[in-house]
């Protein structure tokens, strides 16, 4: 087998020099070649752990070899990388001074064949190579995990506000998966999971329930038992929750999203094919949804839920045991009874925030283990690889990565990345660059370098969302770089590494979801969570303006449901959602509280008597022949400084007056009302 | 014309050249490259540009060139030059004729090689 060749990288400003020595190190060595110190910077920025001796020579334009010397002093890499000194100067001062600055030997012209060669090989061998790079190795696989942590945390927590839940239940269900699959590999090799898959699984666990998302919150938040036919819709969230991962353009992880696309489906179906919606049976279940599945039914059993009180965990794994929740995989099972103590104490330590950050750390140690204490000659090979791989998937990903280097200043990009932005793939002085300005504005790089610096080594992750201008188009373009420091006792911002991800998509992908979120399903009005929140802000901002809240409800409304069936009341509801949206501007807010009650948020400039009476008339207008009719109070924030729900209380009082009186009618709201009228829990109940 | 001969021509050392690149074929290879090289007409250009630093830097680096291929008479005229350009900022007494010097001895080197080839 071929020996695989060293590096030594030649600085000297005489082709012919750099000619005469590489023909007699090339049997042995590689040659790199640079024609002056700032060339030779570059060139070990790039591959300083491949290099393994710079032969320099001290006369050269640019920049001459002292001031490379003392570059190398700053970088730390005089240690790592010996040098020897070649120059026709034979003056001492001028060797004194390179070995003052950390040069190793000197040769002078003329070369002499043996002498070369000999220094070399004899130098070479003086100075092995020890590199520790487990940095940098565990810093990309960190960027990757946070990068797909994030994304879930946004996406889960999306659901988590609409569910009404703590949040806590999918930090649980994760912790619960992780466990359960180190278990099953360690009882069995049936079946064949990586560490990697196991985290994957469990990243993708926290969408199990994503599909919930399509469910109407009526249904979704109902403290009762189900009727059949909610029940058969509250069942669709697996099949929407599938087919939303289908829809999505987040591809750049295909495993998780494999992985997530079996947990979405099939979290509900049972080992004996009697869960949902497929009702496949044993195995035909993928094992990521046969483990969520255990994980889901064992935490929402310990958890308090809106129609139950929560067990104990060992009344729950003995629920479980017995049956009670359907059937599990038989390994499974022993799986969580092998692991319910740590369960029961993991559980109740975690919390939010702190877990994606130990979860990531775990793996990074653990592959780091993996990896034993030998970081030698193979970690440069090692690493060779890993950047070739990361090259290759930064590529086939579709991926802009970058690397800014902070002295000298300069960016480096992938070939790929290059292309893609239209740029070369190394930029000197980039803040001086005018093609790199053009599309990273130059005050914004500026911000953007200024926040690098503002990290720190205990936290050097930043995120930044930025306008870009990509081949003449202008678009949003997310920002992610983990800034390296080094490692002396004051680090220094070295530089960072990162990628720049176009979110215009994404970004209109996650609005989309988030407005299905805000809006109420059956009459598409924004629902009340959303409608306070937003009011609050305005409330918040529009100090001195002027603001007017209406709070109805459909009068008999009940009754009409009873006399014409709910189909006809549904109509009735849409109507008049549909007449509200006809009759606001798009700058104002209508809402559908719940049930027959609507809220409309509107400012004005003088006065809103006629704008109220306008929309009471188009309101109050017959729909088949039916008469509705609508109470309403209205409560404008003139001498006001209050929130939403002193705000929603005035309106709610002036409503009541107009229920108590002839109904089908507005008021509004002043401060005689509050004396005559009893408590807002009384009115409550006589509703 | 043998290679001993060409470096007898040119007032050049090529027993201690043969020594230390240890065969005829890579001087050859070399020399043909000191003919090609850029050092020369750098100097000249910048001397005539009054870039004094420059002009240091290429008659070093046209010095250094010799040296590795023992061509003794240029390299030493490159090297007085080289050195009476050393820290100056422009013209003195000594630097035409100098420079005169280094011009006769690399057309001689020139030309010479060239006949090798």
């Amino acid at each position: 087998m071929k020996k695989e060749k060293k590096i030594i990288l030649v600085v000297d400003d005489s082709e012919l020099n750099r000619a005469l020595l590489a023909d007699m190190l090339s049997e042995d060595f590689e040659i790199l070649e640079a024609e002056n110190g700032m060339e030779a910077l570059q060139v070990l920025q790039e591959h300083e752990l491949e290099i393994s001796l710079l032969l320099l020579d001290i006369v050269m334009p640019v920049m001459d070899g002292f001031e490379v010397l003392a570059m190398m002093n700053q970088k730390g890499w005089i240690k790592t990388i010996p040098v020897i000194m070649i120059s026709a100067e034979a003056g001492g001062t001028y060797i004194d001074r390179a070995y003052d600055l950390g040069a190793i030997d000197y040769i002078s012209r003329p070369f002499d064949e043996r002498t070369v060669k000999h220094r070399v090989a004899s130098n070479y061998l003086l100075t092995v190579k020890q590199r520790e790079m487990s940095d940098m190795l565990s810093s990309q696989i960190y960027e990757k995990e946070k990068d797909n942590s994030l994304m879930i945390e946004i996406l889960s927590h999306i659901v988590e506000f609409r569910n009404g839940e703590s949040g806590m239940h999918v930090l649980h269900v994760h912790a619960i998966t992780e466990m359960l699959l180190k278990q099953l590999v360690k009882m069995t090799d049936k079946y064949p999971l990586s560490t990697k898959d196991i985290r994957l699984i469990g990243n993708a666990s926290a969408l199990h329930d994503i599909g919930k998302i399509s469910v109407p919150s009526e249904i979704l938040n109902k403290p009762g038992k189900f009727t059949p036919e909610e029940f058969e819709i509250m069942k669709r969230h697996t099949v929407e929750g599938a087919k939303m991962l289908d829809n999505i353009p987040f591809r750049q992880n295909e495993a998780l999203i494999r992985f997530s696309y079996e947990i979405c489906r099939w979290h509900h179906e049972r080992y004996d094919g009697k869960g949902y919606p497929d009702g496949l049976k044993g195995d035909d279940i993928p094992i990521s949804a046969q483990v969520v599945a255990i994980a889901d039914v064992y935490d929402a059993l310990t958890s308090k839920r809106c129609y139950k009180a929560a067990f104990s965990p060992d009344e729950a794994v003995r629920m479980i045991l017995n049956g009670e929740c359907g059937t599990f995989n038989p390994i499974l099972i022993e799986c969580l009874r092998a692991n319910a103590d740590q369960l029961k104490h993991e559980l109740s330590v975690l919390s939010l925030g702190q877990v994606t950050d130990s979860s990531i750390q775990d793996t990074v140690q653990q592959i780091l283990k993996n990896d034993g204490p030998d970081m030698t000659a193979r970690s440069v090979r090692l690493l060779e690889r890993e950047r070739m791989k990361f090259r290759y998937l930064s590529d086939i990903s579709r991926e802009i990565t970058f690397e800014y280097n902070a002295v000298p200043e300069m960016i480096k990009l992938t070939e790929w990345s290059a292309e893609s932005l239209g740029m070369p793939e190394k930029i000197v002085n980039p803040s001086e660059d005018p093609l790199w300005c053009k599309m990273f504005d130059a005050d914004n790089f500026r911000r953007f370098i200024e926040h690098l610096r503002a990290t720190t080594p205990e936290n050097p992750i930043l995120i930044e969302k930025c306008q870009l201008e990509i081949n003449g188009e202008k678009t949003w373009n997310k920002i992610v770089a983990k800034v390296l420091w080094g490692d002396s006792e004051r680090p220094e911002f070295e530089g960072a590494i990162g990628k720049i991800m176009d979110v215009n998509d994404d970004t209109i992908a996650l609005e989309n979801l988030e407005d299905k979120a805000n809006r109420d399903s059956r009459t598409g009005l924004l629902n009340h969570n959303a409608a306070r929140r937003i009011i609050n802000e305005r409330l918040a901002e529009g100090k001195g303006k002027k603001y007017a809240l209406a709070f109805f409800d459909v009068d008999n409304f009940k009754q009409a449901n009873d006399q014409y069936g709910h189909l006809f009341g549904d109509e009735v509801l849409e109507t008049v959602a549909a007449r509200i949206k006809a009759n606001i501007r798009t700058t104002d807010i209508g809402a559908r509280m719940g049930g027959d009650e609507f809220i409309i948020f509107m400012e004005y400039t003088k006065r809103v008597r006629e704008q109220i009476d306008r929309i009471f008339r188009r309101l109050t207008v017959e729909h088949r022949g039916y008469k509705i009719g609508v109470s309403m109070g209205v409560a404008c924030t003139e001498n006001f400084d209050g929130d939403y729900d002193a705000l929603f209380r005035m309106a709610d009082t002036a409503q009541y007056t107009v229920k108590r009186g002839s109904k089908c009618n507005y008021c509004f709201y002043d401060d005689s009302m509050e004396s005559v009228l009893p408590s807002a829990d009384q009115r409550k109940d006589e509703r | 014309m043998t290679v001993r001969e060409c470096y007898e021509a040119m007032g050049a050392n090529y027993d201690e050249a043969f020594s230390r690149l240890r065969s005829d074929e890579r001087i050859v290879r070399f020399l043909i490259k000191v003919a090609e090289d850029g050092s020369y007409a750098l100097l000249c250009r910048s001397l005539e540009e009054k870039n004094m630093e420059e002009a240091f830097r290429a008659a070093h680096t046209l010095k250094g060139i010799c040296l590795n291929l023992s061509l003794t008479r240029l390299q030493e005229s490159a090297s007085k030059l080289t050195e009476a350009l050393r820290g100056k900022t422009e013209y003195t007494p000594e630097t035409v004729p100098l420079f005169e010097q280094v011009r006769v001895d690399y057309a001689c080197a020139v030309e010479n090689i060239r006949k090798l080839s």
